[in-house]
C-alpha cells in the first residue's frame, strides 16, 4: 500500500490514485506527427525496467492531477514525485544487469 | 527411472518406499547443446518434453535461475479452459486442452487434471449475449460450451447469491464442461521428469547473464555457471521477458510486467465443485483437492517485479468474492502471494521467431499461461525444431503489433493492465 | 466444578466464581471466564480433539497459541459455523458450541482411520504416481480424495455478521504485548510519540502470563498489570487487544484484524464481529515472540504429547492440568521449567529426558533433581505409546543400551524456540542464521521496522526488557527529536543454558511409530527422506511435494524441523538450504473481515438518475449500465419485455416518447483552445462548428481503433459541451486530462465532468415539438431551431439546455436541466405530453430504435473495430490530425475482409435472429467451420413488422443480398438471414429534419 506524494495535496494512500503507465515514453507532442513508427513506439513498446521506473499516476480521487512518480518495480520504493510539468530524475538502479 | 504405478506403490509399501529413483538428475552444464531453453518453468519444461519425446531431439538443456517450477507455474490459480472467442486463441487453447486430456498418461505423472467445468457468470442480458457470441464461436470451432439461464446456474451452484441482496443478480452463464483445474506443481514436475528421462539436462541455480550473438545469430549464453554454447535458444521466462530479452538486444518489447495476486483459504470439505468466474467484478474461484478455496482477481494495476501483494487488491478480491458467494465470509484466507505476468499489448501471447537467428520467443502470457502450458510447449517445440511456427501459433507473431493483426479478445486496447 | 477433574484449586487468571457451560461434540462441559476453549477442555480431561488430515489419526491439544496444528474445531452452529478454528485462540463464553472435524461417523470411531493401515502405501506425493488408469477416471478418484481431505465443513450460508475497517496512523507501532513489547511501549509512550500497541491474545503479557518469572521482585503478571495501567493513562497510546497484526505491506503499512466480538456468542447490535485495521506506522517495533519447536520421535502425535511451554502455560495461565504423570522430553531448559511448574502443583513428573549429553548444567537442573525427578541425560523418547492417548514412553540413551518403557499420561516436548520472524520477513527483511541459538533471526529490512526480544533471538527475560526499551528510546528520539530517559526493571531468576539443536530422533529398536514433522499435514521424517531420494531437495520443492507447512498453521512448528532435516540429508548447513517465504497472513483471516462493508447491495455504489423514483413508481424493470441502473422498460399489466418494447417504440415513432438519458457522460470544455483540443480528440472537425450547433463525433484510441462516440455542442465561442457513452464517461475524462496536463499543457482549455450536474431526457417522435412548446421558452420552429441546433433556454422558467439531436431517428430533442430539477421537469413533460399520448421508454426501446437506424453502440464499438468497420470511415478527417490517425492505415486494419457493420433480416421475414449468433455459410456442416461474422444486436421492428439485426460481417456490405446462417449452436438453432443495409428505417434521415 504505497504512499504517494501528490505535489498539490501531499501524502496520500495509493487507493486515491489511478496508474497511468510509463512516463518515460514520449507521446508525440505534435499531433501532426505523420510517422507511424513514432506512434508505434509510443503505443506498443516499453522498456519495462526491473528497478526504477518513471511512471504516471492520476490523483483521481483527489485533485485529478497527473503526477510523475519515480518508483522501483522490484521493491516498490518511491524515490520522489513531481508535477506533470516538472522534471523528475530516476535514481540509478542497482540492478543494472 | 521407476515407473509410476499403483503396483509400484504397493511394492514400495512393503519395502519402505525406498525404490523410487530421482524424478530428475542434477547435471552440471555441458560446454554446448543443440538447443537451450531458458526458463525451467511450465512452458520451458513442456517445450523440453515435446522437443525430446515428440521430436526425438537430444542434446537439450533447460537453464533455470532458481528451482524448477518456481515461476508462474507454481504460483497461479490452476485454471484450465479453452473458452475463447477469437479463432487464434480458441484453436490454440483447444489444442492445449486436448493435450491436457492425455497429459498424465503422456508424462506417467498424475497432474490431477480435473475436468470439473468452468462457469462464467453473466449479470445482464447484454452480457449473456456477448457470452453467447463466444459460446457459439466455441461450438463452431468444435469446442464444448453450454449457455445457462439463471435457474440452470442455480441448480449447478446453489452457493451463489440468488437473494434479493445481490447487487448484481446472476442472469445466466456460459459453461465449458471440459474446463477445470490441475495440480500446478505436478505439471512442472511431470514435464521435468519426462524431459529428464528423455535425456534433457535440467540445470537449476543457473541464471543467464548474457547472450553470445555472432552475425545476427545466437551461438550461446553466458550464465552464472559459465559460458554454454547453443545452436538454438528458446526464451520461456514469462514475468522476466523484457529483462532477459534485453540482454540479447531485443529491447522495448510490447510487454509490461504486472503483478497478479492469488489466494487460498484454509482446507475445507468439498464446497465449490466447479471453476466459477464472476461477471460483475474480476474474481475466479475453485477448490483444490486438498480442500483450499483457490481464488484471485484483477492485477494490482501497476508495473511490478515484486512477488508480494498489497492490501487494496486483496480487500477488493474479498469483496467481489462475497458478492458472488456470501457464504465464504467466515472462511479464512490462509495465504496470499503473487506472480509476475508478462502483460502483452493485446492480451495474447507471443510465440515465434525473433529478428535474431536461432533465438525464439515464448512470452506475453498475461494471465493465461497455466492452461496454455502443454500447448505452448508443443507449439514452441515445433517452432524451434522446424525453425518455423506451426499454424497454431503463427498468428502469435511478434510483428502483429506493427501490422495491426491484433488478437485482442476483450477489445481493451494497448493498455497491458486492462487485459 | 463437577467434571473439571483436571482443574487446579488455585492459580491461573480465571474466575472460578463464575461457571460457563459449553458443549464439545454434544457433551456438556464447564469452564470459567478467562479460559480458552483449549484450557477448558484440558481442565475437563478431554484429550481426543480431532483427526489428522491424511491418516485420520487421533489428535489432541499440542500448543497454547496460534501455532496449534491439531486442536481445530468447528465453532458455533448454523450460519455462524466456523471450521478449522483453533481451540487455543477461542475465548470461552457461556453456551459455546464446538464440534470436532474431519471424522465420520464420530471422533472416537472414524472410518477414515483405515488410512493408517494403508499409510505404508500412501507416502508423500503418492497421488502423483497413481490414479492415472483408466485415463478418464481421475474425477472419480478425485471425488473420494476430496471428501477424505479437507478439514472442517463450512456453513454454506451467508455470514450474518458485520465487519468494519479502520485506518490509523502512528509514530511507533508495537506488535506484541509480551515483555519486550511492553517494555518498548512504556518508553515509547513516555516520549510523547503516537503509539499503537497490538496484541493477538485475549490479554496482554505474552509469556509473562504463562511463565513464573519475577520482575522487580514481583510475579511477572503484576508487572504487566502495572505497565498496562501506566499505558492506559497515556493519551498518546492506543491499545488494541485481541488484534493480530497479520501482514506487513509496502511503505510500512501493517494490516491487523481485531476480534471485536468473537469472545461472545453473538455480536451485540451495531457492533462488528471483527475490524480490519490498516496501520501506517512511521516505525514499527516487532515484539512477536518465539514459537516452541517440537522434536520428531515415534508416534509423537499421540494425544497427551504437547509442547513443554504449553504444558506449563495451561498450569500457570489457566489453572488446568494437562496430565498427572508427565514425561518431559527436552533439548533445552524449557523442559526443566515445565517440570518444576508441574511439581509445584503436585503433578507427577515420571522422568525428564534431556537429549544433551550432560543435561542442563545450571540451577534448573539442580532444582529438578532436588525434587527427586529422574533425569535421563543424553537420551531420547523414541516412541509414545497408547492409542487414543499416550500411556507410556519408550526411552533410550543415544549411545545405545537399554530401552525403558515408562508409564505416563502426558509428554511435554521442547526442541527449543524459533523466533516468530513472519512480519519481519514479510516486510522484505532478510533472515540471518544464529548458530549459537540455532534459529533464524531478523537481518536487515528495507522497511522501517526493528525486531526486539524473543523474535529477535533474545530469549532471556532481562534481554527482552532491555532491548525493547532501548529500541523504543532510539526510535522515539528519531521521531520526537529529544533523547528519551528510561529505566529497565530487573529480573530475578537463573539464565538458561545452551540448547542442543536436534530435530529428529532415531526410531527405537522396533523401528515402530511415525515421526511427524508437520503434525497437521501428516508429514513424517520418512516423507522428507523420500522427497530427498526423489530429488525434491530445494525447500520449495520439499514443501510442495510433501505439503510440509501448507496447513492452517503454515508450519509454525514444522518448517524449521523440515528444512533442518533436509539440510542434514543434503550435507548442507541450515542457512545454505534456507527457508521458504513467510507468506501473509500470519494467522488466517476471515474473508468477511477483508471485504468489510462492501457486501450485498453495498458491494458497489448504485448510481441513480434524478428521475429514478419516478421510474420506480412506474414499475420499471432495470438494466445495469456500469454502476448506474437504467429503466429497461415500463411494463403495463402482464406485458413481457417484447410486448412493452413494441408498444413503447410504436408510441414513440407514431406520437412521442420520453427517455431518461442522464447517464451519458457530459464534459464541459472551455477556453480559447477548446476547439483545437476537440479537433485533436475527435476524428472529425469541431473547431469550426458554429456556436449553437451540435455535431456527432468519433474518438479513436491511440492504436487507431474506434473508442467512443457522442454528440458535442458548441454553446459559446470558447465553450463546448461534450457527451460520451455511459460506459466511457470516466475513461474519456481521464484521457482528456492526461492530454491537457502532460502532452499539450500549452492548450488553454479547462474541462470539468458535469455528468451529475445535469439531468437529461430525450423526447422523441413526431409530436415531440408540440410537447416541448408548452414548456420551453424559445421558438422551436424547424427554421429557428433546426436539426442539430443547441441552445440555452428556460424549461418552465428554469435554466435548461436544449439540443435537437436524435438517436431514435425521429424528430427529437434532448433536454438538460439541473439535476435537482430533473424529477420535476420529467413529471412536467409527462403531464404536458399527456394530451399527445406520451409514453416513457426504456433502454430496450432505445436499443430497438437505434438498431432500426443502424446507429452503432457498445456491442459494435467493442474495442476491436475500426471506424471503417462501423461505417464511419467518412468521419476520419483528411484535413486535420487527430488521435489515432497515424495508425489507421495498418494492413491489419484496412483488410477489406475485416468484419464490418451490416444489417440482417430473416429470410422468412418472421423468425427472430438471436443476439450472439455467428454467421456461417451452412450451420449444419460439422465443426470446425469458418465464421464470417456475428450478430451484435437484435430487435423486433414494429414498423417493419419483422425481426431485424445488426451484425459485423467479413467484407461488410459488399455481400449485400447474400444469404447466410445465423447459427446459434448453443441452443441448436439457426436462422437463415439476408445481408441488408443497416439503415432499416428512414435511411435518408428525413424524419429528424421535419
Amino acid at each position: 500500500m504505497f504512499v504517494i506524494r501528490c505535489p498539490y495535496c501531499g501524502d496520500r494512500d495509493m487507493v486515491e490514485f489511478t496508474y497511468g503507465g510509463d512516463a518515460s515514453k514520449k507521446h508525440p507532442d505534435n499531433i501532426e506527427e505523420p510517422d507511424q513508427a513514432v506512434w508505434q513506439a509510443h503505443v506498443y513498446e516499453r522498456d519495462n525496467p526491473r528497478g526504477w521506473h518513471l511512471e504516471w499516476w492520476q490523483h483521481t480521487s483527489g485533485c485529478r492531477s497527473w503526477v510523475k512518480v519515480a518508483r522501483n518495480t522490484l521493491t516498490h520504493e518511491i524515490a520522489g514525485t513531481a508535477a506533470a510539468d516538472e522534471p523528475l530524475a530516476l535514481p540509478v538502479s542497482e540492478d543494472a544487469s | 527411472m521407476t515407473r509410476y504405478s499403483v503396483w509400484n506403490l504397493i511394492k514400495g509399501g512393503l519395502t519402505g518406499q525406498r525404490h523410487w529413483s530421482r524424478a530428475w538428475r542434477d547435471p552440471d552444464p555441458k560446454p554446448s547443446y543443440d538447443i537451450i531453453i531458458i526458463g525451467g518453468g511450465g512452458h520451458g519444461l513442456a517445450t523440453a518434453h515435446y522437443l525430446s519425446k515428440h521430436h526425438g531431439l537430444r542434446n537439450i538443456a533447460v537453464l533455470e535461475k532458481g528451482w524448477l517450477g518456481g515461476g508462474n507455474v507454481g504460483r497461479n490459480t490452476t485454471i484450465v479452459r479453452s473458452n475463447y472467442l477469437l479463432d487464434a486463441n480458441s484453436q490454440f487453447y483447444e489444442k492445449s486442452l486436448k493435450l491436457w486430456e492425455g497429459l498424465s498418461q503422456d508424462l506417467n505423472y498424475n497432474v490431477m487434471f480435473s475436468q470439473r467445468s468452468v462457469i462464467n457468470l453473466a449479470h445482464s442480458k447484454p452480457q449473456l449475449d456477448s457470452y453467447a457470441r463466444r459460446g457459439n464461436a466455441m461450438r463452431l470451432n468444435g469446442i464444448d460450451s453450454e449457455l445457462l439461464d439463471r435457474e440452470e446456474v442455480r441448480k449447478l451452484v446453489p452457493l451463489l447469491d440468488f437473494s434479493e441482496n445481490a447487487r448484481f443478480p446472476v442472469y445466466g452463464g456460459l459453461m465449458q464442461p471440459r474446463g477445470g483445474s490441475a495440480r500446478h506443481d505436478a505439471v512442472a514436475w511431470g514435464f521435468a521428469r519426462s524431459a529428464d528421462a528423455h535425456g534433457v539436462d535440467l540445470i537449476q541455480n543457473c541464471e543467464v547473464t548474457g547472450f553470445k550473438i555472432e552475425n545476427g545469430a545466437v551461438t550461446g549464453v553466458e550464465t552464472t555457471r559459465g559460458s554454454i554454447g547453443a545452436k538454438k535458444v528458446g526464451l520461456a521466462v514469462a514475468g522476466s521477458t523484457s529483462h532477459v530479452a534485453a540482454m540479447a538486444g531485443l529491447n522495448r518489447l510490447p510487454i509490461e510486467s504486472h503483478k497478479l495476486q492469488a489466494m487460498v483459504s484454509e482446507g475445507l470439505k468439498p464446497l465449490v465443485h466447479q471453476v466459477i468466474t464472476y461477471g460483475a467484478g474480476h474474481f475466479y474461484i475453485s477448490q483444490s483437492d486438498k480442500g483450499g478455496l483457490v481464488f484471485g482477481g484483477d492485477l494490482d494495476g501497476y508495473n511490478s517485479y515484486a512477488q508480494r501483494g498489497n492490501m487494496p487488491l486483496i480487500e477488493h478480491v474479498a469483496a467481489v468474492g462475497m458478492a458472488m458467494m456470501p457464504a465464504i465470509g467466515r472462511i479464512r484466507l490462509l495465504r496470499h502471494w503473487s506472480g509476475i505476468m508478462d502483460m502483452s499489448m493485446d492480451g495474447s501471447p507471443i510465440i515465434g521467431k525473433t529478428p535474431i537467428k536461432g533465438l525464439y520467443l515464448n512470452a506475453g502470457w498475461c494471465y493465461g499461461g497455466f492452461k496454455a502450458t502443454p500447448g505452448s510447449g508443443w507449439c514452441f517445440a515445433h517452432t524451434i525444431a522446424n525453425d518455423e511456427p506451426h499454424a497454431l501459433n503463427e498468428r502469435f507473431a511478434l510483428n502483429r503489433f506493427a501490422t495491426g493483426h491484433l488478437i485482442d479478445e476483450r477489445g481493451a486496447g494497448p493498455i497491458p493492465g486492462a487485459h | 466444578m463437577s467434571g473439571q477433574s483436571f482443574r487446579l484449586d488455585k492459580g491461573g487468571a480465571i474466575d472460578r466464581s463464575v461457571t460457563l457451560d459449553f458443549t464439545f461434540d454434544g457433551q456438556i462441559f464447564q469452564g470459567h471466564p478467562g479460559d480458552t476453549l483449549a484450557s477448558a477442555l484440558v481442565a475437563n480431561g478431554q484429550r481426543l480433539l480431532g483427526r489428522s488430515f491424511k491418516y485420520h489419526r487421533p489428535r489432541g491439544l499440542y500448543s497454547v497459541g496460534p501455532e496449534e496444528p491439531n486442536a481445530m474445531v468447528e465453532l458455533r452452529q448454523g450460519d455462524r459455523r466456523e471450521p478449522n478454528t483453533r481451540a487455543t485462540q477461542v475465548e470461552l463464553y457461556h453456551g459455546l458450541v464446538a464440534q470436532s472435524q474431519n471424522r465420520w461417523p464420530s471422533l472416537k470411531y472414524d472410518i477414515g482411520s483405515v488410512n493408517q493401515i494403508a499409510s505404508k502405501f500412501i507416502p508423500a506425493g503418492f497421488y502423483y504416481k497413481t490414479f492415472m488408469w483408466p485415463a478418464t477416471w481421475w474425477e472419480k478418484y478425485e471425488f473420494f480424495i476430496c471428501r477424505a481431505a479437507g478439514l472442517g465443513t463450512a456453513s454454506g450460508q451467508p455470514d450474518p455478521d458485520e465487519y468494519q475497517k479502520m485506518h490509523a496512523h502512528c509514530d511507533i507501532l508495537i506488535v506484541g504485548a509480551g515483555p519486550a513489547g511492553l517494555s518498548a511501549a512504556r518508553v515509547a509512550g513516555s516520549s510523547g510519540a503516537r503509539v499503537i500497541l497490538v496484541d493477538e491474545r485475549e490479554a496482554p503479557g505474552g509469556w509473562l502470563r504463562f511463565d513464573r518469572s519475577f520482575i522487580e521482585g514481583d510475579p511477572g503478571r503484576d508487572w504487566v498489570r502495572r505497565v498496562m495501567l501506566e499505558l492506559s493513562g497515556m493519551d498518546n497510546v492506543r491499545i488494541l487487544n485481541r488484534t493480530t497484526a497479520f501482514g506487513y505491506y509496502d511503505h510500512n503499512m501493517v494490516a491487523a484484524v481485531e476480534r471485536v466480538q468473537d469472545h461472545v456468542a453473538v455480536p451485540a447490535d451495531y457492533v462488528p464481529r471483527q475490524r480490519l485495521w490498516a496501520i501506517r506506522a512511521k516505525r514499527a517495533i516487532l515484539a512477536t515472540g518465539a514459537i516452541e519447536q517440537p522434536m520428531a520421535f515415534g508416534d509423537n502425535d499421540r494425544p497427551g504429547v504437547m509442547l513443554a511451554g504449553a504444558a506449563r502455560a495451561y498450569v500457570n495461565g489457566y489453572g488446568a492440568l494437562p496430565g498427572r504423570k508427565a514425561a518431559i522430553f527436552t533439548s533445552n531448559d524449557s523442559g526443566y521449567r515445565t517440570a518444576l511448574d508441574l511439581l509445584d502443583v503436585d503433578a507427577g513428573v515420571v522422568t525428564l529426558v534431556d537429549t544433551r549429553p550432560e543435561g542442563a548444567a545450571g540451577p534448573w537442573a539442580q532444582a529438578v533433581k532436588d525434587r527427586g525427578v529422574s533425569v535421563r541425560s543424553g537420551s531420547a523418547v523414541v516412541r509414545a505409546k497408547g492409542a487414543h492417548e499416550v500411556t507410556a514412553v519408550d526411552v533410550m540413551p543415544f549411545a545405545g543400551g537399554r530401552l525403558e518403557t515408562i508409564a505416563c499420561d502426558m509428554v511435554a516436548v521442547s526442541g527449543g524456540w524459533a523466533p516468530a520472524v513472519h512480519l519481519h520477513s514479510q516486510s522484505g527483511g532478510k533472515l540471518d542464521w544464529d548458530q549459537d541459538a540455532g534459529c533464524f533471526v531478523p537481518g536487515a529490512s528495507p522497511q522501517a521496522c526493528t525486531s526486539v526480544g524473543a523474535c529477535a533471538g533474545r530469549f532471556g527475560l532481562q534481554d527482552c526488557l532491555n532491548q525493547g526499551a532501548e529500541e523504543a528510546a532510539r526510535l522515539a528520539q528519531d521521531i520526537m527529536g529529544n533523547p528519551v530517559a528510561y529505566g529497565v526493571p530487573a529480573v530475578q531468576g537463573p539464565d538458561d543454558t545452551a540448547r542442543q539443536m536436534i530435530w529428529e530422533i532415531p526410531l527405537g529398536p522396533d523401528k515402530g511409530g511415525k515421526r511427524f514433522v508437520d503434525i497437521q499435514d501428516d508429514v513424517t521424517v520418512e516423507d522428507i527422506q523420500l522427497a530427498h531420494r526423489e530429488g525434491y531437495v530445494s525447500v520449495e520443492h520439499l514443501k510442495r511435494y510433501t505439503t510440509l507447512g501448507m496447513g492452517t498453521d503454515q508450519g509454525k512448528t514444522s518448517n524449521m524441523a523440515g528444512l533442518a532435516i533436509m539440510a542434514g540429508l543434503r550435507n548442507l548447513s541450515i542457512p545454505e538450504v534456507g527457508t521458504t517465504k513467510f507468506r501473509p497472513p500470519y494467522t488466517p483471516v476471515a474473508i468477511g473481515a477483508l471485504a468489510g462493508q462492501e457486501v450485498g447491495q453495498h458491494y458497489r455504489p448504485l448510481r441513480r438518475t434524478p428521475m429514478d423514483e419516478w421510474h420506480v413508481a412506474q414499475g420499471a424493470k432495470w438494466q445495469d449500465a456500469g454502476l448506474w441502473r437504467r429503466a429497461q422498460y415500463y411494463p403495463q399489466g402482464n406485458e413481457t419485455i417484447d410486448d412493452a418494447s413494441h408498444r413503447e417504440v410504436t408510441a414513440t415513432r407514431s406520437g412521442v416518447g420520453l427517455c431518461d438519458v442522464t447517464t451519458l457522460g457530459k464534459i464541459d470544455v472551455q477556453g480559447p483552445d477548446a476547439g483545437e483540443f476537440l479537433n485533436r480528440l475527435y476524428t472529425n472537425g469541431f473547431a469550426k462548428l458554429p456556436v449553437g450547433k451540435a455535431r456527432y463525433g468519433l474518438i479513436l484510441r491511440e492504436d487507431g481503433l474506434a473508442w467512443d462516440d457522442g454528440t458535442t455542442s458548441r454553446l459559446g465561442e470558447n465553450h463546448y459541451l461534450m457527451t460520451t457513452t455511459t460506459a466511457h464517461a470516466g475513461p474519456v475524462m481521464t484521457k482528456m486530462e492526461f492530454y491537457l496536463q502532460t502532452v499539450w499543457p500549452d492548450l488553454r482549455v479547462h474541462i470539468t465532468s458535469v455528468t451529475e450536474q445535469w439531468a437529461g431526457f430525450s423526447i422523441a417522435g413526431p409530436k415531440a415539438r408540440h410537447v416541448l412548446e408548452k414548456l420551453i421558452d424559445i421558438d422551436l420552429g424547424n427554421e429557428s431551431f433546426p436539426f442539430m441546433a443547441a441552445a440555452d433556454c428556460r424549461f418552465d422558467g428554469c435554466p435548461a439546455r436544449l439540443f435537437r439531436i436524435s438517436f431514435s431517428g425521429e424528430l427529437a430533442y434532448e433536454v438538460n436541466v439541473s439535476a435537482d430539477f430533473g424529477l420535476e421537469a420529467w413529471g412536467k413533460t409527462m403531464a404536458a405530453g399527456a394530451e399527445f399520448g406520451i409514453v416513457p421508454y426504456g433502454v430496450e426501446s432505445l436499443g430497438t430504435m437505434r438498431i432500426e437506424k443502424g446507429h452503432v453502440a457498445g456491442s459494435e464499438i467493442n474495442g476491436q473495430t475500426t471506424a471503417d468497420d462501423l461505417g464511419l470511415g467518412k468521419m476520419l478527417s483528411s484535413k486535420k490530425a487527430f488521435i489515432g490517425k497515424a495508425m489507421v492505415n495498418k494492413p491489419g486494419f484496412t483488410d477489406e475482409d475485416r468484419q464490418k457493420l451490416v444489417g440482417l433480416v430473416p429470410v422468412d421475414g418472421k423468425t427472430w435472429i438471436k443476439a450472439g449468433a455467428q454467421l456461417v455459410d451452412d450451420a449444419s456442416a460439422p465443426p470446425p467451420m469458418p465464421m464470417l461474422g456475428h450478430v451484435t444486436a437484435i430487435a423486433f421492428s414494429p414498423e417493419m413488422d419483422m425481426p431485424i439485426a445488426l451484425a459485423l460481417m467479413s467484407g461488410g456490405l459488399k455481400h449485400e443480398g447474400r444469404e447466410l446462417d445465423a447459427a446459434f449452436p448453443l441452443k441448436d438453432s439457426s436462422v437463415r438471414v439476408r445481408i441488408v443495409s443497416p439503415h432499416f428505417i428512414d435511411p435518408e434521415g428525413k424524419r429528424m429534419h421535419v
